[in-house]
C-alpha cells in the first residue's frame, strides 16, 4: 500500500526536505515567518488536490473555493461546539467538504468542458452568496465567524479540560499543545507531505491511469466499455476533500472563517496557481501556489521607503527614477506584477514553471553534448 | 604530579559548575523578567516598528490610501521631522518630538485588499516578521474586528482606524483594541434632530444597507433614532459589499410608499449608490405629498468628492472635517496640505490621531509593556486633536467627543469644499451606557507570540 517507485521515493524525499527546511531557505526572501509559511503549506495542499482533478482529468473546476470555505466554517464550528482540539476539526472539515463535493460533482459532472466549469462556478457562487448574506446566523457574513470565550465546546466541557490559552480567547490545540507559530507550520508541513504522497500514489495507480485516459480521449474510453462517471466523481470528491482539509487548516492556524474564501476570485486563484506551476505535474501546482502566495504577501507589503532604502547606492536622479517606476509594481500594484508574470508564462511556457525548468535542464545537457531526455518531474 | 591531578580535578569541577551556572542562568533571568517579557519588545529588538494595515485595493482603497498618508505624517511628527503638526496642540502632551522614549519610530505597511483574510495575513506578517509593537489601520469594521481579535491573541495593541460599527467597541470589543472614530449609535443620536428639523416627524423610511457588521449596526441605530422621532420604517434591504449597479435595489423603492431613502453605504458603495439613486429621479419625486429625500447617515469628504453633484443637500454625520475652526484642525490641515497638496480626509485624521495617541501613551507609561500602555490610554482625557475635549473611555475603549452633522454643499467654491458642517452634537448627548452593547474586554496580560 505504501510502495512507491524508486523515482517517486526520491522525489518524495526531496520534496519533504524542501518543505521542512522552509524556515531556512525562505529567510533570505523575507518570507520565513510562521504566518506565511503556514499559508505556503496550506495552499500547496489545496493546489495538489485541485491538480488531481484538473491535471489528471482535464476537467476545469471554477468552484473549488467553495470546498475551502466549507472546510473553514466546519473547523471553526467544531472549535465552537465540540473542542479546541484540531483533530476532530480537520476530520470534520475534510468529510463535510467531501459531502459537498459529492453533491456538486453529481450534478456538475453531467456536463463536460466549458459547461462543467460554468456549473461549478455557479454552485460556488451560490455557496458564497449563502455564506455572505443568507446563512449569516451560521457564517456571520462579511465579519467572519469568530471564536468567543463563552462557546459551548461540549467535549472540552465534559472532559473538564481548561481552555488552552489562559484567560483570553481559547486557541486551537493538538493534544493540549497550542497550535501556533512554528508548531502550526510543522503540522501543515506534515500534512502537505502526506498530501503529496497521496497524490503520487494516485498518479501512479490504475485509477490515475483511467483518469488520464478520460482526459486524452473520453469517447474512446466509453466505447471500450468503461463507465467514466464513478471515476470522475471519485476524482472530484478526492479533490474537494483536499480543499476541505486546506480550509480546515486555514481555520486551525488562524481561527476565523470568512465568506471571501468562497469567492470566485479565490477559485480563479487556484486555477492560476496550477497553471503557473504546471498542470498535470506533481510538483508544479505546489510551486505555483508558493509563487502566488509570495507575491500576495511580500510584494504587496513593499512601500516606497523600502525601495528608497534598496536603491540607496544609486545616484539621486537614477534612484528616484528607479523608485518611481518600480513602486508601480509593488505595494498596491502587486496585482500588475503578478498579471505580467502570468501572461509571460502562458505565452512562453504553456507548461508552467516546471516546463521552464525542464527546458533549462535540456539546454544545459545539450550544451554538454548529451542528448536531452524526456523529462518527467 | 599529584598536584597536577588535583588541579585537573579542581579545574573540571570548576568547569562543571561554571557550565551548569551558564546553562541555568537564562532560566533564572528569564523567570525574573517574565512579567515584562512580551511580544516584539522594542527594548529587546532595538527598533520600534508600527504596522500600518490599510486597504490599498478594493472597495475602500481610496480611504485606505489617504489613511496611510496620515500615518506616514504621524511618524514624521513623532520623530521630530516636519512642522510637528498636532504635537503643537495636543494637551496634555508627553511626546518630545524625538521619537518614542527617545528612539525613532519606523513603520511597515500592508494591503488588506478590503478583505478580512488579507487583513489578518497582513497583521500577522507585521507581528511575526517585521516585529511590530503596535498595529493600526482599517477602513471597514469587518477588518477592524478581525484584526483586533488577532491582536488580542498575540498581545499586540491594535489602534483601529476608520471603523463605525457599534460592534468594534461593543459586542466584539477587546482589551488590546482602541477606537478613536465615532460609531453608528452616535451617528443616530446626532443626526435625528437635524432630520426632524429638515424633513419633519411624519416620514416613511426605506433602508438600503451594506451587508456586514457596520451596515447592520448602522441600520439598527438609525432605525431606532428615526423611529423615536415618529418615522416609520417601510423596509430594510441588504446589499452585498462592492456592488457596482444598484438599479435592482432602487426600483422597488419607487413603489414602496416610502418618502425617505436611507443609504447605509460607505466608500465606493455610496459613490455608486447615491448618484444612481439621484439619476433614478428619486429626489425629483413626490411621495405621500412630500419631497422625496435621501439620507446618508455616515459621510466622508472622499465619498462626497466621488459622488459629485449627487451629494448636494444630502445630510449625514462625520467624525471630523478639515474646515473646522479649532487650533488642532488648522494645524493638521496645514501640515497635511503642505505634505500632500490636498485637505485631509477624516480617514487620514483618525489614523494620524491614533498613531500619535499610542506614541503619547507609551511616553506617559514610560514603557512599551502593553498592559501599562493600555492603562495609560484607558480613561485618558485629552484635547487639541481637532475634536474638542475627548475621553478614551476605559469600559469599552471608545473615544467620546463631539459628532458633526454635515450637509452636501450646494455651491462649492472648490473641489474640496463639498461638505458644510450644519451642527454638532455635544459629547454628553452622544455618550451612552456601555452595557447596551454587551461584550467583554478580556485580560490585560499579554499572550506570548
Amino acid at each position: 500500500m505504501f510502495h512507491l517507485s524508486r523515482k517517486d521515493q526520491i522525489k518524495l524525499a526531496i520534496f519533504a526536505l524542501v518543505v521542512v527546511t522552509m524556515p531556512i531557505w525562505l529567510a533570505p526572501l523575507g518570507a520565513a515567518y510562521p504566518g506565511l509559511m503556514q499559508k505556503f503549506a496550506i495552499y500547496a495542499i489545496f493546489a495538489i488536490g485541485f491538480n488531481i482533478l484538473f491535471g489528471l482529468t482535464g476537467y476545469l473546476s471554477f468552484g473549488h473555493a467553495a470546498f475551502l470555505g466549507v472546510g473553514s466554517y466546519t473547523a471553526v464550528w467544531s472549535f465552537k461546539l465540540l473542542t479546541m482540539d484540531i483533530v476532530p476539526a480537520l476530520i470534520f472539515s475534510t468529510l463535510l467538504a467531501g459531502v459537498f463535493a459529492l453533491v456538486i460533482g453529481f450534478f456538475s459532472l453531467r456536463r463536460t468542458g466549458i459547461y462543467f466549469s460554468i456549473l461549478t462556478l455557479a454552485f460556488a457562487q451560490m455557496c458564497y452568496s449563502l455564506a455572505y448574506s443568507v446563512l449569516t446566523p451560521i457564517t456571520n457574513g462579511e465579519t467572519g465567524l469568530l471564536l468567543a470565550r463563552n462557546d459551548p465546546r461540549v467535549i472540552d466541557e465534559a472532559l473538564g479540560a481548561g481552555t488552552v490559552g489562559g484567560a483570553g480567547l481559547p486557541t486551537p490545540a493538538l493534544l493540549g499543545n497550542t497550535v501556533s507559530g512554528y508548531f502550526g507550520f510543522y503540522i501543515c508541513a506534515a500534512l502537505l507531505i502526506l498530501a503529496f504522497f497521496i497524490s503520487q500514489k494516485i498518479f501512479a495507480s490504475p485509477f490515475g491511469l483511467a483518469l488520464r485516459g478520460i482526459k486524452s480521449n473520453q469517447t474512446r474510453m466509453i466505447y471500450t466499455g468503461f463507465n467514466i462517471r464513478p471515476y470522475m466523481l471519485a476524482a472530484f470528491v478526492i479533490s474537494g476533500m483536499f480543499a476541505g482539509l486546506a480550509g480546515g487548516l486555514l481555520s486551525v492556524t488562524d481561527p476565523i472563517a470568512g465568506a471571501e474564501r468562497m469567492r470566485w476570485t479565490e477559485s480563479g486563484n487556484i486555477v492560476l496557481m496550477t497553471i503557473l506551476g504546471g498542470v498535470g505535474t506533481l510538483i508544479g501546482p505546489v510551486i505555483g501556489a508558493w509563487v502566488i502566495e509570495y507575491f500576495e504577501n511580500i510584494f504587496s507589503a513593499i512601500n516606497k521607503n523600502m525601495l528608497n532604502a534598496a536603491f540607496d547606492f544609486l545616484p539621486d536622479g537614477v534612484q528616484n527614477l528607479a523608485v518611481t517606476v518600480l513602486s508601480k509594481f509593488v505595494g498596491e500594484g502587486w496585482h500588475l506584477t503578478l498579471g505580467l508574470l502570468f501572461v509571460l508564462i502562458v505565452v512562453f511556457l504553456p507548461g508552467g514553471l516546471v516546463e521552464g525548468y525542464l527546458k533549462l535542464v535540456a539546454r544545459f545537457r545539450r550544451g554538454r553534448g548529451t542528448k536531452p531526455e524526456a523529462g518527467g518531474k | 604530579m599529584s598536584k597536577l591531578i588535583i588541579n585537573r580535578r579542581g579545574l573540571l569541577r570548576t568547569m562543571g559548575a561554571g557550565a551548569a551556572a551558564t546553562l541555568a542562568s537564562p532560566m533564572f533571568f528569564t523567570r525574573g523578567a517574565w512579567a515584562q517579557n512580551f511580544c516584539n519588545d522594542p527594548t529587546a529588538s532595538g527598533k520600534i516598528v508600527f504596522g500600518f494595515n490599510v486597504p490599498q485595493t478594493g472597495s475602500y482603497a481610496e480611504e485606505g490610501l489617504d489613511q496611510l498618508k496620515g500615518y506616514e505624517l504621524a511618524v514624521k511628527h513623532i520623530n521630530g521631522e516636519g512642522d510637528g503638526g498636532l504635537l503643537n496642540t495636543l494637551k496634555p502632551l508627553s511626546l518630545k518630538g524625538n521619537g518614542v522614549l527617545g528612539q525613532k519610530v519606523a513603520f511597515v505597511s500592508g494591503d488588506t485588499q478590503t478583505n478580512t483574510d488579507a487583513a489578518r495575513d497582513g497583521a500577522r506578517r507585521m507581528i511575526e516578521r517585521d516585529g511590530a509593537i503596535m498595529v493600526t489601520g482599517s477602513v471597514t469594521s469587518g477588518e477592524a474586528i478581525a484584526v483586533q481579535s488577532l491582536c488580542q491573541e498575540r498581545g499586540v495593541i491594535y489602534m483601529a482606524g476608520l471603523t463605525h460599527s457599534n460592534d468594534t467597541t461593543g459586542k466584539d470589543k477587546r482589551r488590546y483594541g482602541f477606537r478613536h472614530f465615532f460609531n453608528a449609535y452616535q451617528s443616530g443620536v446626532a443626526i435625528a434632530p437635524h432630520l426632524a428639523e429638515a424633513y419633519g416627524r411624519d416620514r416613511r423610511a426605506y433602508h438600503l444597507t451594506a451587508d456586514y457588521t457596520w451596515g447592520w449596526t448602522q441600520e439598527e441605530s438609525i432605525k431606532n433614532a428615526t423611529e423615536a422621532l415618529g418615522w416609520e420604517t417601510v423596509a430594510t434591504v441588504r446589499t452585498p459589499l462592492g456592488l457596482g449597479d444598484y438599479s435592482q435595489y432602487l426600483t422597488p423603492v419607487l413603489n414602496s410608499g416610502a418618502d425617505v431613502l436611507i443609504l447605509n453605504h460607505y466608500g465606493h458603495d455610496m459613490v455608486n449608490s447615491l448618484p444612481q439613486a439621484v439619476q433614478f429621479g428619486l429626489r425629483d419625486r413626490q411621495a405621500n405629498g412630500k419631497n422625496f429625500e435621501i439620507v446618508v447617515p455616515m459621510f466622508s469628504e472622499l465619498m462626497a468628492v466621488g459622488a459629485g453633484e449627487a451629494v448636494k443637500g444630502i445630510i449625514g454625520t462625520s467624525n471630523w472635517h478639515w474646515a473646522l475652526e479649532d487650533e488642532g484642525t488648522k494645524a493638521f490641515t496645514k501640515s497635511y496640505g503642505e505634505a500632500y497638496g490636498a485637505p485631509p480626509s477624516q480617514s487620514a485624521h483618525t489614523g494620524y490621531v491614533q498613531a500619535i495617541l499610542y506614541a503619547d501613551a507609551v511616553e506617559r507609561a514610560g514603557s512599551f509593556y502593553p498592559p501599562e500602555v493600555i492603562k495609560a490610554l484607558e480613561g485618558h482625557e485629552f484635547d487639541g486633536m481637532g475634536n474638542g475635549p475627548t475621553l478614551y473611555r476605559d469600559s469599552d475603549h471608545q473615544c467620546f467627543k463631539e459628532v458633526l452633522v454635515v450637509r452636501g454643499n450646494d455651491a462649492p467654491t472648490s473641489k474640496f469644499d463639498v461638505l458644510n458642517v450644519i451642527g454638532r452634537s455635544a459629547r454628553d448627548e452622544v455618550t451612552y451606557d456601555p452595557a447596551i452593547f454587551g461584550g467583554e474586554l478580556g485580560p490585560y496580560e499579554p499572550n506570548q507570540c
